[in-house]
């Protein structure tokens, strides 16, 4: 049995989230990957926004940094580029990186600053009530969408990625063991490095939308999230309503904050040179 | 320190004195975004930062430069970030997380014109209330001011000693008119200049409680990376660091806030005074100001009229004990602003109808000349 105790705030339960929530779920599946990396838990920070999500950082037994509804990314970015020792581990939610906080989720990626950023995306504005957010699809019901939601929703991931992250992955709560290596995969890249989840809000969001049984909101996982090389292979009419999971995007680039480290060290040269 | 300091002469605007000071002040992080009249303490930084091991970034938004020093700050770094009045707006929210979490840094403002974008080039004075309840929620607040570089390379290092004293967020309130001035100014004896860096725990891990109540109430925050696991937040918190529901918890965290300040109001309070003794009018006046003001107080000497100066460099808390002192021995105070009267309303809140309060303002992005001050000085005597 893997030995979670070693990673949890115990004193900190029961959780907040309600049951059928999938967000404890990713807790679990990070817990995994920190471990089978090694990563010190004394050189781990989690910074979180804002959220249902943001508030996983009272339970894991690290650094944690609960700030500003959409701010997270911007205070991960001092806490990286002062200490780039640290491994900084961003929770954010979908409102919260990519509504209120889009503008430091973009400029996180274009600086390919080096930080883990898990983006819980539950297609609504879960803490608050089930409010719509950049994500609900178009049609889909939200507290402030009760005629259906008129706005087409964000390409969160597509945007990571054309942002200039990167690592960009989609993973979901369903397809638990994929999440682990997709966790793993990002902790493990120097860069800017994104994992989308599809974490199910039956609360906010099934409730509205005729998927208020946790269940149901699973096995929607597990018929639509399709491993990106099976749909790639798939028919045109069977990739119709199916997203595309795995490793969506991997390069190489330089990352910010061991660039300012070379800055630091050619200065110093120079100086010396010139002495 | 010393207000007339022995070491060596140098010429500086007071922006470039500024950024000086959070060096020697031991600043090793500066995250900011352009706006004038701020921005040559950032293109000062950025050049020296690096070469003395420290980081610089320009983000995206005050926001977010906001975010990135609190950020930086909770690994042990010393933080700076500086902006003038729209900006200080965008800052407010992680202000507040700054005070919320007892998170050290210091924030300047180089007063322009506003509201709104204003008058980005023009000197004023009105963000002296927004320093104090810009941002949500019941707090105490530092905030600093100074008339010349020499003031503001001297306020910045007490700044940051107050930062990291008290666990606080400290703010510099400066003024287009002393932020873009060049003067002659001296840089003291390193070794005359005091440094204070925040206390790191000296209990176990296990032991630690990062919000426990100290004998000064201010709490230890052990840098992140140290072997001390906490958390941080805005929410309303315990001794643990952890959010909490409990009324009576909540209470003391809101109370610790404001009177984690007030309890060392005594060593936070600064003013200087000029001619105050026998004056019968007292000019209040502060920053780029109070030079006019001083200006004005010898020439009514001179003229044989007994007018005084108090300049708070210290503007929040406010001086109020320190006015209902003059308030007992003056006609009447005279304060001078290039704002419609922030400050005034606490001249006269402090001062308890024991001294007429009058007024001199100005909001066209023109200085107060002393003669303004003089005239008004002239009705009253
Ligand atoms: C500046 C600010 N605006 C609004 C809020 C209220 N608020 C709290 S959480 C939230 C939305 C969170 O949604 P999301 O980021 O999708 O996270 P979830 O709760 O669904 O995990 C909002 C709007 C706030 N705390 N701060
Ligand atoms: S409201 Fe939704 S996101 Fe929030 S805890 Fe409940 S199920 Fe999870």
């Amino acid at each position: 049995m893997f030995d979670y105790l070693e990673y949890i705030r115990e004193r900190n339960f029961p959780h907040i989230w309600c049951s059928g929530c999938g967000d404890g779920i990713v807790l679990k599946s990070l817990i995994r990957s920190i471990k089978k990396l090694g990563i010190p838990k004394d050189e781990a920070v989690m910074v979180a926004g804002i959220g249902c999500s943001s508030r996983t950082p009272g339970y894991l037994d690290i650094n944690t940094l609960h700030t500003t509804h959409g701010r997270a990314i911007a205070f991960a970015t001092g806490v990286k580029l002062a200490n780039p020792r640290l491994h900084v581990i961003v929770v954010t939610g979908d409102g919260d990186a990519t509504a209120i906080g889009g503008n430091h989720y973009i400029h996180g990626a274009r600086r390919n600053i080096d930080l883990t950023v898990l983006l819980y995306n539950n297609y609504i504005y879960g803490m608050t009530g089930g409010q719509v957010s950049p994500t609900t699809p178009r049609g889909k019901n939200a507290s402030t969408a009760p005629f259906g939601n008129l706005e087409p929703s964000f390409n969160i991931s597509g945007l990571a990625q054309a942002a200039g992250a990167s690592f960009v992955a989609l993973g979901d709560v369903y397809h638990v063991q994929q999440l682990d290596k997709l966790i793993t995969a990002a902790l493990s890249k120097k860069g800017f490095s994104v994992v989308e989840i599809l974490s199910p809000c039956p609360t906010a969001y099934g409730r509205r939308n005729k998927l208020a049984n946790p269940v149901d909101l699973m096995n929607w996982l597990k018929d639509n999230v399709v491993q990106k090389d099976k749909l790639d292979k798939m028919a045109e009419d069977e990739k119709v309503g199916k997203i595309a999971s795995g490793i969506l995007w991997d390069v190489e680039k330089p990352e910010f904050s061991a660039e300012y480290d070379k800055l630091i060290e050619r200065l110093k040269a120079e100086k010396r040179s010139a002495e | 320190m010393p207000s007339s300091p022995t070491g060596k002469i140098v010429m500086m605007q007071g922006n470039d004195a500024c950024a000086e000071g959070a060096i020697w002040a031991g600043c090793r992080f500066f995250a900011g975004y352009p706006i004038t009249p701020s921005s040559e303490i950032a293109e000062y930084l950025v050049r020296k930062l690096p070469r003395i091991g420290g980081k610089f970034i320009q983000m995206e938004d005050e926001i977010a430069a906001m975010g990135a020093v609190i950020g930086a700050s909770l690994t042990g770094a010393k933080a700076l970030t500086a902006t003038s009045g729209p900006g200080f707006s965008l800052k407010q929210e992680n202000l507040g997380h700054a005070v919320m979490a007892e998170v050290p840094c210091v924030v300047v403002d180089v007063q322009r014109g506003g509201p709104s974008t204003g008058t980005p080039t023009l000197p004023a004075q009105m963000d002296m209330q927004q320093a104090r309840w810009g941002s949500h929620g019941d707090h105490g607040v530092i905030a600093l001011t100074a008339s010349s570089a020499q003031e503001m390379f001297e306020q910045t290092i007490q700044a940051f000693n107050f930062a990291e004293t008290y666990m606080t967020p400290v703010i510099l309130l400066f003024d287009e008119i002393v932020g873009h001035m060049t003067e002659r100014m001296v840089l003291p004896e390193r070794a005359s200049v005091k440094i204070v860096n925040r206390k790191q725990p000296t209990v176990s891990p296990d032991e630690y409680l990062p919000y426990e109540k100290t004998k000064d109430d201010i709490p230890v925050l052990a840098n992140f990376g140290t072997g001390y696991r906490y958390n941080v937040t805005g929410l309303c918190h315990d001794e643990t660091g952890f959010p909490t529901n409990d009324a009576k918890k909540i209470e003391t965290n809101i109370l610790h806030l404001t009177e984690k300040i007030e309890r060392h109001r005594r060593e936070i309070m600064r003013w200087k005074t000029f001619g105050l003794d026998d004056a019968e009018v007292c000019i209040f006046a502060y920053g780029g100001v109070a030079r006019s003001a001083k200006r004005a107080v010898k020439e009514c000497r001179e003229a044989g009229m007994k007018v005084g100066l108090f300049e708070p460099t210290t503007i929040w808390p406010f001086p109020s004990e320190e006015i209902l002192d003059i308030a007992g021995r003056v006609k009447s105070f005279v304060c001078v602003e290039m704002n419609l009267g922030q400050m005034a309303r606490e001249v006269e809140l402090a001062a308890k109808c024991k001294a007429e309060i009058h007024r001199v303002n100005r909001v066209d992005g023109d200085p107060i000349t002393p003669n303004q001050i003089i005239d008004k000085v002239k009705e009253l005597v």
